[in-house]
């Protein structure tokens, strides 16, 4: 095969084996071509004005009239197939261009900076709002309440005779002056009371919040701190149903192995009163029973103190620290990394708990 | 309360290989919490054996010190040692060096052998010292961990002990005992004896019990002794302070006996120290029987006993030799010279038992509750007596109590009891309950067996009669705790169980999930952490001068501010009027840290007292209060409105490869509060704002559309930033977002969406520096009319071109009909006359 150049022989457009021989060239020359720019080079020697193939084309215009069909016929079939070879390299080249282009673009995306500030929120703001989510699943609605709370809401209403030694055992921050009878809140029980005086029965509040008791910062006591307390009164509630709600709840919490167990313990707002131990499954160092808070069953004087007739209705309350929670669920090793505002330790936990 | 184990098996019955652990494992199971465990053999270990110092060499030394080289029999004489080990003597006599020269040849002393380890980790072996190779140490009671006294060892004998050579030590001072600590309930006086936690033990093992009590021979009445007299004249509550009183007298008694090892060893193990024989006796019979007693010196009362409230002015000087004046309220033991005691509480220094006291008056007494607790809070006195007094003593138990003391008075201290004695006062109604037949059931959630509740409470002491609807039940004296059905309901679930009450789930009525507030709440705090900030929470305990920089300004004079009566700190003796102090607080510690690039935020609530602070008198429990009493209860209650605050310093992103980042300014602050107002679709007015906290140049005002002001933002003060070592620069905002979420909308109208082209001017216009931008933009709205869609401003130029105190404002202005295409015309007419609001109310000029 030999390259036919522009100013050789024009092939005879009713030669079929010149014609031929001169698509074949063509063709042969266009798959060589590696780039576009070759193919540019390429289709103007085998189909530009001329190309062998154009100037036979022209010939046929002086062919005799009964050679003029056979002749288009072979000279159109033959740039035909010149011209799809063309189309088909034209396509594979612009492809491989394209992705050649893309390779070039390529970045190291590893090295992408972070033009944004990662947020986070505290976690026991998400705790709080995890406990919540829980208990409004279940129907029960949130309930709030003044962190600087009267006397009457935070002890006596909640069955706190003012002699005894339990109205003690809460260290309280007194408001001045002491006539006003103001102090700041030491659990979020006046909430339940104040829920009592103001909802219809039944209720099924949960009342979460900051409290406050005098205790020095160290690595398990801070004087401010979370509680999460829940109450129901309806009529028939008894122990068993505290259980029944707990269990529940731990196991939201916990997992399907968590479960809760109750000892006899002594609060004056509640009787009978318990303690409330937690079957942690995923404690750290093995799964173990973990004191979580305290409940019972509404006392009589507490109703009574919001006009609830206790001879129709009865409940139960729990409270929980949140904190505590945090220290066991999370892991938390020192109250002081929860309280004094370390970016490190809020960002750890980011929007989740 | 602390249980030596060895006292709490003379009534219960306890086993013999139980450990404290077990104890308390038992024990809270009846509602007892674990407190802790006292074993003296955690730190103790032998061999520790009697010895007996057969001779004793003085060797004066060059530092001057006299030392003793002192031989010393260890095991009984023509006995072998059976004891090996290093440094133990096969002859049953060990080499020992003395420092201490407190006892002779021939004396009884405890020897801790090679091998043996005192508390501290004091590991006993011979070693060669002062020349000789001293092998075991003569023990002082300091070194065994069983007493303070360190001036000398160690002589057995002055403890009344003649114990054979050889003996173990430990058991012979009583240190193989251990004591349980549990944690007493404040309802539960009867458990701080061990009379009342044998019986508790019993309950949680289903095992039989002593009481101790009973084992007590007491005369049913006593006559003819020291005189005594009730007076008194202001009873609390209408309750009598004292309601009996006896006394028993107990001559020729020898003070200065040494109180026997095994007393000693249960009294320190319970936590209470050894003082005297007859105080060691009183405290051992308290511990016993949970009745505080007294002992008078007999010889220094003067007639009779007067039981009474003190005048006003009158003093004592307590045991603790401290003087105290007395309270009127304060109930009183008097003789004629006066106050020789507060009754449950503390007795006077002047009647005190002292070695050469010879005869006794013995005091066990019922005194009412909450007279101790009050004179206790007033004198800050807690003493082992009140805290019993003031939870509750059994009535029935004085008289027991009383012969006890007088008994081991005769038996330890070699008195003799006088026949006669004193037994004034009257007994208090017993408590009878009526338990209805279901009631417990129906509390618990346990269908109790008739027999299970009368077993229960009959366990507890109580006396159970069936009546036609349930149980009459008598109250057993010791437990002035049970008063209700409640307390029996709760008694008879815990005796039964509390593993046994079942699990059932009540299904509360359909519920309106979160409220609107609470729900726009956590959209505010969650949308600042997605918007890159950091939450953060700080306590609310503020300096006087915090709320003055940071509260919102007053027209002048101090802010008003809530007041602590008992801070932790004096400096920090306030509440929060805004949350900025605690919050640049953590910020300055984060930046102390190494954190340069910060953005904080906290959400609280600031406390703001107004003209009402609380109620002079609050009203009783137990009965709700009437409506206008309750209404000034709600108004006493200071505002405490929900704040949020913001800090950011540094920059507003890590710095990175390809990326610079921005260093916080004022503006981020005022888009904070943007932000803020925008998740719960509020309008916020951003005027220039002046407030102490802040640059007086960078600060804005936040305020609702109808003026309420509701926050500040921008720069904080240079000065105030290099106060608090926080960088320059550092920006604030501070939010009420409560008057937010009131402020926001509960139903949002739609608005019409026009679907015709839009046609867009801008305008430079040049006004006065002091111009706020905001007014011109606003006056451009109100000049345009309803055509403009929207206008924004998009540049701020000033410099040449611009006349020296002039700036550039430069508008872009969209506009748009709703039912036609604008022609360029009509918006270049609505743009001439928002020009000329903004010329007419600013002189702006068209660039």
């Amino acid at each position: 095969m030999t390259d036919t150049l522009p100013g050789a022989a024009i092939p005879d457009p009713l030669d079929e084996a010149a014609i031929t021989a001169a698509v074949e060239d063509a063709i042969a020359a266009i798959s060589a071509a590696s780039s576009l720019e070759e193919l540019k080079a390429v289709r103007l020697a085998h189909t530009g004005e001329k190309s062998p193939l154009s100037l036979a084309n022209r010939e046929i215009g002086g062919l005799a009239k009964e050679h003029k069909a056979a002749a288009g016929k072979l000279m159109g079939s033959s740039r035909g197939r010149v011209n799809k070879a063309l189309a088909a390299r034209t396509e594979v080249l612009e492809a491989e261009n394209d992705a050649r282009i893309l390779v070039e673009e390529t970045v190291d995306v590893t090295a992408a900076p972070r033009r944004r500030r990662a947020g986070a929120r505290h976690p026991l703001s998400t705790l709080q709002d995890r406990v919540s989510d829980i208990f409004v699943g279940m129907g029960w609605e949130i309930a709030e309440g003044p962190e600087v709370e009267s006397e009457w809401f935070n002890f006596d209403a909640l069955n706190f005779k003012p002699d005894h030694p339990a109205r003690e055992m809460q260290d309280t921050f007194f408001v001045e002056p002491p006539e006003a009878h103001l102090l700041m809140r030491t659990h979020t029980s006046p909430v339940q009371v104040r829920s009592m005086l103001e909802r219809e029965v039944p209720i099924y509040v949960l009342c979460p919040g900051k409290v406050f008791r005098t205790d020095e910062l160290d690595a398990t006591h801070t004087p401010v701190f979370h509680q999460f307390e829940g109450l129901a009164i309806d009529k028939d509630l008894s122990m068993a149903d505290l259980r029944g709600t707990l269990e529940h709840f731990a196991r939201q919490m916990f997992g399907d192995e968590a479960s809760i167990r109750l000892r006899p313990n002594y609060f004056p707002f509640t009787e009978p009163s318990a303690e409330l131990d937690i079957w942690h499954p995923g404690a750290k160092g093995g799964p173990r029973w973990i004191e979580w808070g305290g409940c019972g069953m509404v006392n009589p004087n507490v109703l009574r103190a919001a006009g609830i007739d206790p001879d129709i209705y009865s409940g139960f309350a729990f409270g929980m620290g949140i904190e505590r929670t945090l220290m066991f669920r999370n892991e938390v090793g020192d109250m002081r990394d929860m309280i004094e505002g370390d970016i490190r330790f809020s960002e750890h936990f980011g929007m989740e708990i | 309360m602390r249980i030596p184990l060895s006292w709490l098996r003379e009534f219960a019955q306890v086993p013999a290989d139980a450990t404290a652990e077990d104890v308390m494992a038992d024990l809270v199971k009846v509602g007892f919490e674990e407190e802790g465990v006292h074993r003296p053999t955690d730190e103790l270990t032998g061999p520790i054996v009697v010895g007996q110092v057969l001779s004793l060499v003085k060797e004066p030394q060059t530092n001057g010190k006299t030392i003793n080289w002192c031989q010393v029999r260890v095991v009984p004489e023509g006995q072998q040692q059976t004891l090996t080990g290093k440094g133990i003597d096969p002859s049953g006599v060990q080499g020992i060096i003395c420092g201490a020269h407190n006892f002779v040849e021939g004396d009884k002393v405890v020897v801790t052998l090679p091998g043996a380890v005192l508390p501290g980790n004091f590991q006993i072996s011979a070693r060669k010292t002062y020349g000789h190779l001293s092998a075991g140490m003569i023990a002082s009671v300091r070194e065994l961990g069983i007493g303070d006294d360190h001036d000398g060892i160690l002589v057995l004998s002055r403890i009344g002990l003649d114990p054979e050579i050889g003996t173990d030590a430990m058991e012979l001072l009583g240190l193989y005992d251990q004591a349980a600590e549990i944690n007493v309930t404040p309802d539960r006086g009867y458990a701080f004896s061990i009379r009342g936690v044998a019986r508790e033990y019993a309950h949680a093992t289903g095992t039989t019990f002593v009481d101790p009590a009973s084992r007590v021979t007491a005369p049913a009445t006593l006559q003819g002794g020291y005189g005594v007299k009730l007076n008194d004249d202001a009873p609390i509550y209408g309750k009598p302070g004292c309601d009996r009183f006896v006394a028993r007298t107990v001559r020729g008694v020898d003070a200065s006996r040494p109180t026997p090892p095994w007393m000693s060893a249960r009294l320190r193990l319970a936590g209470v120290r050894s003082i005297s024989l007859p105080v060691d006796i009183s405290n051992y019979v308290m511990l016993e029987l949970g009745q505080p007693n007294h002992c008078y010196d007999l010889d220094k009362l003067a007639g009779d006993i007067v039981v009474r409230r003190a005048v006003a002015g009158e003093k004592i000087t307590t045991l603790d030799d401290k003087e105290r004046t007395l309270d009127v309220e304060d109930l009183l033991i008097t003789d004629d010279s006066g106050a020789i005691g507060i009754a449950g509480v503390m007795g006077g220094a002047h009647t005190e038992v002292s070695d050469s006291t010879t005869n006794i008056l013995v005091e066990a007494a019922h005194f009412d509750e909450v007279s101790i607790a009050r004179s206790r809070r007033r004198h800050k006195l807690p003493s082992e007596a009140s805290k019993r007094f003031e939870r509750g003593v059994d009535w029935h138990v004085a008289h027991i109590a009383a012969q006890r003391v007088v008994d081991l008075l005769v038996e330890l201290a070699g008195g003799t009891a006088d026949e006669a004695g004193t037994d004034v006062g009257t007994a208090p109604d017993a408590v009878t309950i009526d338990l209805p037949a279901e009631f417990a059931a129906a509390r618990i959630g346990i269908d109790f067996t008739d027999e299970q509740i009368t077993t229960s409470l009959e366990d507890l002491g109580a006396a159970v009669e069936r009546t036609s609807t349930g149980y009459r039940v008598t109250a057993p004296s010791w437990r002035n705790d049970l008063e209700t059905k409640e307390d029996l309901s709760e008694e008879i679930a815990r005796l039964v169980g509390y593993d046994n009450i079942p699990a059932t789930l009540p299904v509360a009525p359909p519920g309106r999930g979160l409220s609107r507030s609470q729900q726009q709440k956590r959209r505010v705090v969650q949308a600042l952490a997605d918007a890159g900030l950091t939450e953060v929470l700080s306590y609310p305990f503020v300096s006087k001068a915090a709320n003055d920089t940071f509260g919102v300004p007053a027209e002048g004079g101090a802010r008003p501010a809530l007041k602590l009566a008992n801070p932790i700190s004096e400096e920090q003796g306030f509440l929060r009027t805004s949350i900025l102090p605690g919050l640049i607080e953590v910020a300055r510690r984060n930046h102390s840290r190494g954190f340069r690039d910060l953005a904080l935020y906290e959400a609280g609530s600031v406390f703001l007292p107004g003209d009402k602070l609380g109620t002079d008198s609050i009203p009783p429990l137990g009965v709700k209060p009437a409506d206008d009493v309750l209404d000034a209860l709600y108004d006493g209650v200071p505002h405490q409105p929900l704040h949020i605050a913001a800090v950011m310093t540094g920059h507003d992103s890590p710095a990175a490869a390809t990326h610079t980042p921005r260093a916080w300014d004022w503006a981020d602050a005022v888009d904070v509060a943007r932000l803020m107002a925008d998740v719960l679709g509020v309008e916020l007015v951003v005027s220039q704002g002046s407030h102490q906290a802040f640059h007086p140049g960078r600060a804005a005002q936040l305020a609702l559309r109808n003026g309420d002001v509701v926050g500040y933002a921008g720069e904080l003060h240079p000065k105030l930033l290099a106060a608090h070592d926080m960088p320059a620069r550092s920006v604030a905002v501070e939010v009420n977002v409560e008057a937010l979420f009131d402020a926001a909308a509960d139903v949002i109208v739609a608005k019409h969406i026009s679907g015709y082209p839009v046609a867009t001017q801008d305008v430079a216009l040049v006004v006065a520096q002091e111009v706020p931008a905001d007014q011109v933009l606003a006056a451009l709205r109100e000049g345009a009319g309803v055509l403009l869609e929207d206008v924004s401003l998009f540049d701020v130029y000033v410099g040449p071109g611009i006349e020296d105190g002039k700036k550039s404002l430069a508008f872009g202005l969209r506009f748009r009909a709703d039912d036609r295409t604008l022609t360029a015309d009509e918006a270049s007419e609505a743009r001439a006359a928002a020009v000329a609001v903004a010329t007419e109310r600013f002189g702006a000029v068209q660039r």
